[in-house]
């Protein structure tokens, strides 16, 4: 019965759905400062190229070597969303154009793909991957076993930052603060709050969390490494944000819908239904278009729970 | 006026020089070689024509929209879909004389493209959808169906009448009146498409410059609550500039097709990702048409340069990362010019950042 349809969709769904979530919770946070930052998909490229290069270079067991993968993407990701931080906090520059520099520069004929040319990563299989555990020995209890038992460390991960960001937002006085400069930095500032310290952060804490999103397709999904190999997971990513009205246990579920879009090809043609691959390929980004109109469209029109000052630089000589 | 880009060009030649260094190539060396490839050895300019032909389309494409604060970031799929109905009605015509195939592959290059570009105009014009996230999921739907019709079907599009193609898929070739004529000019080829790309560029100007269409498209970019206040209609103008943007860009597609490649070919159309290419040019002219052409020359030099270099000692991805840092310090520039920002100096200088949010754009 584990193998039933429903089991292994869902199951893959969440499997394929990890990176989006990570990616997406990381554009929830830096957008919940007012910044929104269209360079996901080059930020997720960078981490999945550090990643990978970071498990071939450093030996080690097993775990400490993913670690080390993980935790170098983050960096690295980190490090890349520093440019567009700079440029449109402290020079104020236009958020949408310093997002696609960001994704041209990096993405999928940039700077990732220079790096995977140079350190001659390509073609190589991962020297560890991300396997699934088999917690508690409950990966094959009926049902809820592929689904809660059998994934892998980094969506265990997933499910504990959701929980955390949850807590962080609305439950601790940084995340009030964060809140309110994504609000209304003004008021912010004439709390005290530094603005331009949150913003910094949380644009940076979101180019983390996309490098790790990033690395999942490189040492969990593909344990290879290949140029664009995110395929616009980046793209989706911040859409998800948009449906999941800036909620991070919304996230979670869009993350999951749209992981079971990108898994529905490989999952039914295990199961010999036939239909060229494109139409499978193309579900993801069709899917993303007609649930952005209805959320667009629909309850979202008044733009619900959009940080008012996205997208806005903060001059405070300026009311 | 061009302190900003030439300084731009310059920043980014310095920093890509750093990641040169740190990767352990010889940035002198590499400048040199990618300077030659693109510009001074024989047969050079008329390589870089090749690659600026569609970017200067493209860069039309880019300047169109973002002047209107629209942010069409799917000419990369409109280019597909105008190489898709540009080699289709060339299939269909293939009897016929040059005069007729040409312009009609002209004409469907332009409408696909611009069929293509109205669904996100439409969608975001009636139902607020952002047209920057539609318009870029298009691209990958757009690179799908190409090779939909290649690799995965018995299209129309796709050569079928031999054992070989058969297994190996590929695309019908056009028939030689399908072939756009080039125009020697000092023994280098210009592309038709170039042509057609220059008057695009100059019907650009005078469209934005001294027509009602272009003043309102201008004050929507503006404020558009100005423009809603004025009683300018803003949905018909959104779809209007969108489609008029994937125009452009489908007619890169047509030339694609029509100069160069005649035939299909899903492959290379998306390695070139000239889509994406255009919006530098179109950010680096600070969307003036014309200075779009001179843009498109220099960047369709630097790709052409990189990509005939490409190999062990010359790694593909420095192309899209200098584009990239091209299109960062012009940002930057664009905002010391704009803070009149002066070294040494007490800031006394009005500021005016209702202005900054777009400067990158306007």
């Amino acid at each position: 019965m584990n193998n039933s349809l429903l089991v292994v969709i869902v199951a893959s769904a969440i499997f394929y759905g990890t990176p989006l979530l990570f990616a997406a919770l990381g554009e929830l946070l830096a957008e919940r400062s007012g910044v929104l930052n269209l360079g996901v998909e080059g930020m997720m490229l960078m981490g999945a190229v550090s990643g990978f290069w970071a498990v071939q270079t450093f030996g080690g067991p097993g775990w400490l070597s993913l670690l080390s993968g993980v935790a170098v993407a983050a960096l690295v990701a980190a490090a890349t969303s520093l440019i567009h931080a700079f440029l449109t906090i402290t020079l104020r520059a236009s958020q949408i154009v310093s997002g696609l520099a960001l994704t041209i520069f990096a993405g999928a004929t940039g700077l990732s793909s220079y790096i995977g040319h140079v350190a001659n990563l390509s073609g190589k299989p991962a020297h560890h991957e991300f396997t699934a555990i088999d917690v508690m020995g409950l990966g094959d209890a009926p049902f809820i076993g592929p689904i809660l038992f059998h994934q892998n460390a980094l969506t265990y991960a997933s499910w504990a930052l959701v929980g955390l960001i949850l807590l962080y937002l609305y439950r601790t006085r940084p995340g009030l603060h964060l809140r309110a400069v994504g609000e209304s930095p003004a008021t912010a500032d004439a709390m005290g709050i530094n603005v331009t310290a949150y913003r910094y952060i949380h644009t940076m804490l979101g180019g983390a969390l996309a490098g790790v999103g990033g690395a999942f397709f490189s040492l969990a999904i593909t344990p290879f490494w290949l140029d664009g190999m995110t395929s616009g997971a980046g793209w989706i990513a911040i859409a998800l944000v948009i449906f999941a009205f800036w909620r991070p246990e919304l996230a979670l579920v869009g993350a999951y819908l749209f992981g079971a879009f990108s898994s529905l090809a490989f999952t039914l043609q295990a199961r010999q239904v036939h239909l060229p691959p494109e139409v499978f390929s193309s579900l993801p980004y069709l899917m993303t278009i007609v649930v952005l109109v209805l959320v667009s469209s629909g309850w979202g029109r008044r733009r619900l729970g959009a940080p008012a000052a996205l997208g806005v630089p903060y001059v405070r000589e300026e009311r | 006026m061009v302190a900003v880009p030439i300084g731009s060009l310059i920043g980014a030649v310095i920093l890509s020089s750093i990641i040169l260094l740190a990767t352990g190539h010889d940035p002198l060396a590499t400048w040199q070689r990618l300077l030659e490839r693109g510009f001074f050895s024989e047969g050079a300019l008329s390589a870089t024509l090749v690659q600026a032909t569609p970017l200067l389309l493209t860069g039309l494409a880019a300047a169109a929209a973002f002047r209107m604060q629209t942010w069409n970031i799917g000419a990369e799929g409109q280019l597909y879909l105008g190489a898709v109905g540009a080699s289709g009605i060339a299939i269909a015509l293939q009897s016929q004389s040059a005069a007729l195939v040409i312009p009609a592959m002209v004409l469907a290059g332009l409408v696909t493209g611009a069929a293509w570009a109205a669904i996100p105009g439409a969608l975001r014009a009636f139902f607020r959808t952002n047209e920057i996230i539609t318009s870029l999921m298009l691209n990958y739907v757009g690179g799908l169906l190409i090779t939909y019709l290649i690799f995965d079907s018995h299209s129309y599009w796709r050569e079928l009448s031999t054992f070989t193609s058969r297994v190996f898929p590929q695309g019908k070739y056009l028939s030689p009146s399908a072939a756009w004529p080039s125009l020697q000019i000092a023994g280098i080829g210009v592309p038709f498409g170039f042509f057609i790309g220059m008057f695009a560029a100059a019907g650009l100007w005078m469209l934005y410059r001294s027509t009602r269409f272009g003043f309102e498209a201008r004050v929507i970019g503006d404020s558009r609550s100005a423009a809603h206040y004025a009683g300018i209609r803003t949905r018909r103008k959104i779809v209007a500039v969108m489609a008029l943007s994937g125009a452009f860009a489908g007619l890169g597609g047509a030339s694609e097709i029509g100069d160069f490649r005649h035939v299909l070919d899903p492959r290379g159309l998306q390695q070139a990702s000239f889509g994406y290419g255009g919006i530098v040019v179109a950010a680096l002219a600070r969307l003036n048409p014309f200075a779009v052409i001179v843009v498109a020359l220099l960047l369709g030099g630097l790709s052409n340069g990189g990509f005939s270099l490409q190999g062990a000692d010359f790694p593909a991805g420095l192309v899209g990362t200098l584009q990239g840092l091209i299109l960062f310090c012009a940002l930057a520039g664009e905002l010391l010019v704009h803070y009149k920002i002066r070294l040494g100096r007490p800031a006394g200088v009005s500021h005016k950042p209702a202005d900054a949010a777009r400067v990158g754009a306007a």
